[in-house]
């Protein structure tokens, strides 16, 4: 555990210039900074892509002024073109998954706080943390230079299924250049995160203070620890394919085309290759992903209610359990993509199988959460409020899973906005509730001031409300059988449903717009918050014994802090009041240690 | 302000039931002889999962309601029964559940895709392509020709590549852009890509199956219900793809025969 020789290895001096410790720093925690920056850059660019892609929907021949700046050819007289409106909305999820989702709740916050949670100086390999995060600025760029590129970006969604992915421009605008710069980015992306995963875990393995058991440490740091796991081996298998993908494009391969393409009556130069196989490399990937995204809102939400419970969850350990049997389940069912994809009837039903048995930990995970709150002395400000947002939204994006794990259900849902609804709430919304949460939270850490609780409310209310009213309508169009990724409904029987989309429409265009108090109120308290205290919420964990607010460099001063409790001593009897920090060496007589 | 909120979700959980209770948007009637027992499997995980949902949303809020205002003296309480209590709820209520729809699903599956079709089952051939579904009948000798990639030629109407030159089966095969089927006969439907995936949805029919480039996969049913419907993709196919659909029209064998016959003089 702890270990001088190993700190002593990894500890780097101070940094001098402006450079070195703003831009190619080593530091954990301005790296955290910089994520959550790049994290913050890409929301707000995924969520204007979305309100383009929304107008469109709802107004289809709405000439959005100086769209076509965005857009050599896709919209002419600024009216969306129907490539266009699938290259924006193949953007918007690349980027809203990969630069915001698997960012922000991971890497920046956990890069910010793993280390001082553990009771760390830093990472164990600055210079790889350095890498990880200038690896996946280099992929962001990548992937937003396609729109300046050729024939725009990909318009193959997220998920870029071949062959139409692997064909090149013959499939459609960009899917030449486009889907290389796609593949390319996305790989790049895989080798950052791979490298941040190899620190994470080697930090909550290898770097813990003295009397930091690995049950002691909160929840929090479990979570990444347990996402970092699965970023190691998921995005291991995404990288290769995104490989192979741009191989098909370059080198004249075929791994991801068939025999016997014939497009504009040609018939294409691949042979051999496997059109499933694309997909089951890609949700191998995609659905432990879904869980990369979500299991560190998991974390940082019970940490947060926790301290604004002033009392602990009603087992610490069951709630890590509880996340481990996601990950490990969260590889056994990623199948339930593919009911519909022609791959054997029988695999369907074994993989429908774990992912019905994944509501169990997930519903471990709820009623643990609500039991906790049973008996609380809830404190309700921005941050819990974020926090008790995300149970509610989890619940509504949860329970729409079960149609989506049954094959004879999903034949009716498949490819819907009714998937589309489950997602957005499941592992978009909660997960950026998550991150609202912690941003409340740790923010007085992060920089000193207080966030403004007013606006941070106000925040919370329309992303509350707003968030229902854009993702709930979302099912009921789904069960009509409205078709996602369309540009336009054509069908006789989608008619009757564009009423409901422009009522999204306006919803969206409302939440959206809501997300600016959130910018303002970070760039205000930034310069203009009340200072804070070393300790303004009365916690426990480590993070709140730094001796200096923000931490100084080595995060401790000259001396690792020592722990003597469990991570969470609320509601006890303790000399600062009802907590007892797990710093401090004072016996608990009130409470009990788990651990 | 934590009442309001518990307010808020309760609010919310009830609007947003509403439209599933009363149906507002809803599946499209059921024109299959296989689909009840997937509306059956559907109406049932609704029920469960509306359950869930609305008795964890009531419960949050309550909660909510309940401990958000502590007075000073206040101490911290907990849950008679503590995490034990939550993990056998949740083994017990969920694990049931799930037990419970994977074996009910698995009929409702099975129904669709481990029964073979009949022996007397119609083949109708359909080929997805951007961005257009073309279906093909066979004629009086009830064989359809054999395909060749190479010789698809929009330019000359050949859209499955046939080759009636050298392919006697082919030369009676009758290829169509919408898809007409006889009510209460079974169809076995052979689907092959001819470039990039596609899906067939009819969502009157209970069927959603892609077509996968390298493979020939098939579907078979029986549409009871005369009328006229909507194939549409829904695998993303390329810029036309929200645009790619037929027609399906279910006609009495009589019409249906005279449809065939009409589409035969017009090859």
């Amino acid at each position: 555990m702890h270990d001088m020789a190993k700190h002593d290895a990894v500890a780097h001096h101070a940094p001098t210039s402006f450079i070195s410790k703003h831009v190619f720093s080593l530091d954990h925690k301005v790296i955290g900074k910089q994520y959550y920056g790049l994290a913050l850059l890409a929301a707000f660019v995924g969520m204007g892509l979305s309100w383009l892609m929304r107008i469109h929907l709802a107004w289809t021949n709405f000439a959005i002024p100086g769209l076509h700046l965005l857009t050599k050819n896709g919209a002419p007289g600024d009216v969306m073109t129907p490539e266009f409106y699938l290259q924006l909305m193949t953007m918007h999820a690349t980027i809203m998954v990969f630069f915001v989702l698997t960012t922000a709740p991971f890497a920046a916050f956990g890069n910010y706080f793993l280390p001082i949670q553990v009771g760390a100086e830093d990472m164990p390999f600055p210079h790889f943390n350095m890498m990880s995060f200038w690896v996946t600025f280099v992929g962001f760029l990548v992937l937003v230079s396609s729109f300046f590129v050729g024939q725009g970006p990909t318009l193959g969604g997220w998920t870029q299924y071949a062959p139409l992915s692997a064909l090149g421009e013959v499939g459609g605008p960009g899917e030449g250049t486009g889907v290389v710069l796609w593949a390319l980015s996305i790989a790049i992306f895989c080798v950052g995160q791979l490298l941040g995963s190899l620190n994470f875990i080697t930090t909550t393995l290898d770097m813990r203070t003295r009397g930091m058991s690995l049950w002691r440490l909160p929840l929090s740091a479990w979570a990444w620890f347990i996402t970092s796991v699965m970023g190691l081996t998921a995005f291991a298998v995404l990288m290769p394919a995104c490989i192979l993908l741009i191989l098909d494009h370059v080198a004249g391969t075929s791994f991801f085309v068939s025999s016997n393409i014939v497009i504009n009556d040609q018939l294409q130069p691949h042979s051999g290759g496997s059109t499933l196989l694309w997909q089951h490399l890609f949700w191998f990937f995609g659905h432990p992903e879904v869980y990369i995204a979500i299991v560190p809102g998991m974390g940082i939400v019970s940490h947060v209610l926790i301290t604004n419970m002033r009392k602990p969850m009603l087992s610490h350990r069951v709630l890590v359990y509880s996340m481990g049997a996601l990950a490990v389940l969260s590889y056994m069912v990623y199948g339930h993509h593919m009911f519909v994809s022609g791959m054997n009837p029988v695999s369907s039903l074994a993989f429908s199988f774990p992912t019905l048995v994944i509501t169990i930990p997930s519903t471990v995970l709820v009623l643990i959460w609500l039991g906790s709150l049973y008996g609380a002395k809830l404190r309700i400000n921005a941050a819990s409020l974020f926090g008790l947002g995300f149970i509610s939204m989890f619940i509504s994006g949860g329970v729409s899973g079960f149609f989506l794990a049954q094959p004879s259900t999903d034949i009716m849902l498949h490819a819907t906005y009714f998937v589309v609804g489950h997602f957005h709430l499941v592992m978009g919304v909660a997960a950026m509730f998550g991150i609202f949460s912690g941003t409340y939270f740790w923010f007085p850490k992060m920089y000193g001031r207080m966030m403004n609780e007013t606006l941070g409310k106000v925040h919370f209310w329309l992303s509350f409300v707003g968030a229902y009213a854009i993702f709930m309508p979302f099912h009921y169009l789904g069960l009509a059988g409205n078709v996602r990724r369309y540009q336009a409904f054509t069908p006789d029987y989608m008619q009757r449903l564009i009423p409901l989309h422009q009522f999204i429409t306006v919803a969206a265009l409302v939440t959206g717009a809501a997300q600016l108090i959130f910018l303002y109120n970070l760039f205000y308290s930034r310069f203009r918050g009340e200072p804070a205290s070393d300790n303004p919420w009365q916690a426990t964990s480590l993070e709140w014994s730094t001796p200096t607010t923000p931490p100084p460099h080595n995060n401790f001063g000259d001396k690792l802090p020592e722990v003597f409790h469990d991570p969470y001593q609320y509601g006890v009897e303790g000399t600062a009041g009802d907590y007892v920090m797990q710093t401090s060496p004072e016996k608990i007589t009130t409470g009990h240690d788990e651990a | 302000m934590a009442k309001f909120f518990a307010v808020t979700i309760i609010a919310i959980a009830i609007i947003s039931a509403i439209p599933i209770l009363r149906h507002t948007w809803w599946m499209a009637e059921d024109i299959s002889t296989h689909g009840a027992p997937i509306d059956e499997q559907m109406s049932e995980t609704m029920a469960e999962a509306g359950i869930s949902f609305l008795a964890s949303q009531f419960i949050l809020a309550f909660f909510i309601w309940k401990f958000s205002s502590p007075k000073p003296g206040d101490k911290i309480k907990n849950f008679p029964g503590g995490a034990k209590a939550m993990v056998w709820a949740a083994v017990l209520l969920v694990g049931t559940e799930v037990l419970a729809l994977g074996v009910f699903g698995v009929k409702a599956w099975a129904n669709v895709y481990f029964t073979p079709p009949a022996a007397d089952a119609m083949p109708i051939q359909v080929q997805a392509g951007q961005f257009a579904f073309y279906f093909r009948y066979a004629g009086p000798d009830g064989k359809l020709g054999p395909l060749h990639a190479d010789r698809i030629s929009e330019a000359n109407q050949n859209f499955f590549g046939l080759d009636p030159a050298s392919d006697p089966e082919s030369r009676d095969d009758i290829v169509t852009a919408e898809m007409a089927v006889p009510a209460n006969r079974e169809i076995h439907l052979l689907m092959h890509s001819k470039d990039v995936g596609h899906s067939f949805f009819v969502p009157e029919l209970r069927v959603q199956q892609d077509f996968v480039p390298g493979l020939d996969l098939s579907l078979h049913f029986t549409a009871t219900k005369i009328g006229k419907y909507e194939i549409v993709c829904t695998q993303l196919c390329g810029l036309g793809h929200y645009n790619m659909r037929a027609y399906l029209s279910v006609m009495s064998q009589q019409d249906f025969d005279n449809w065939l016959k009409q589409q035969a003089a017009m090859q």
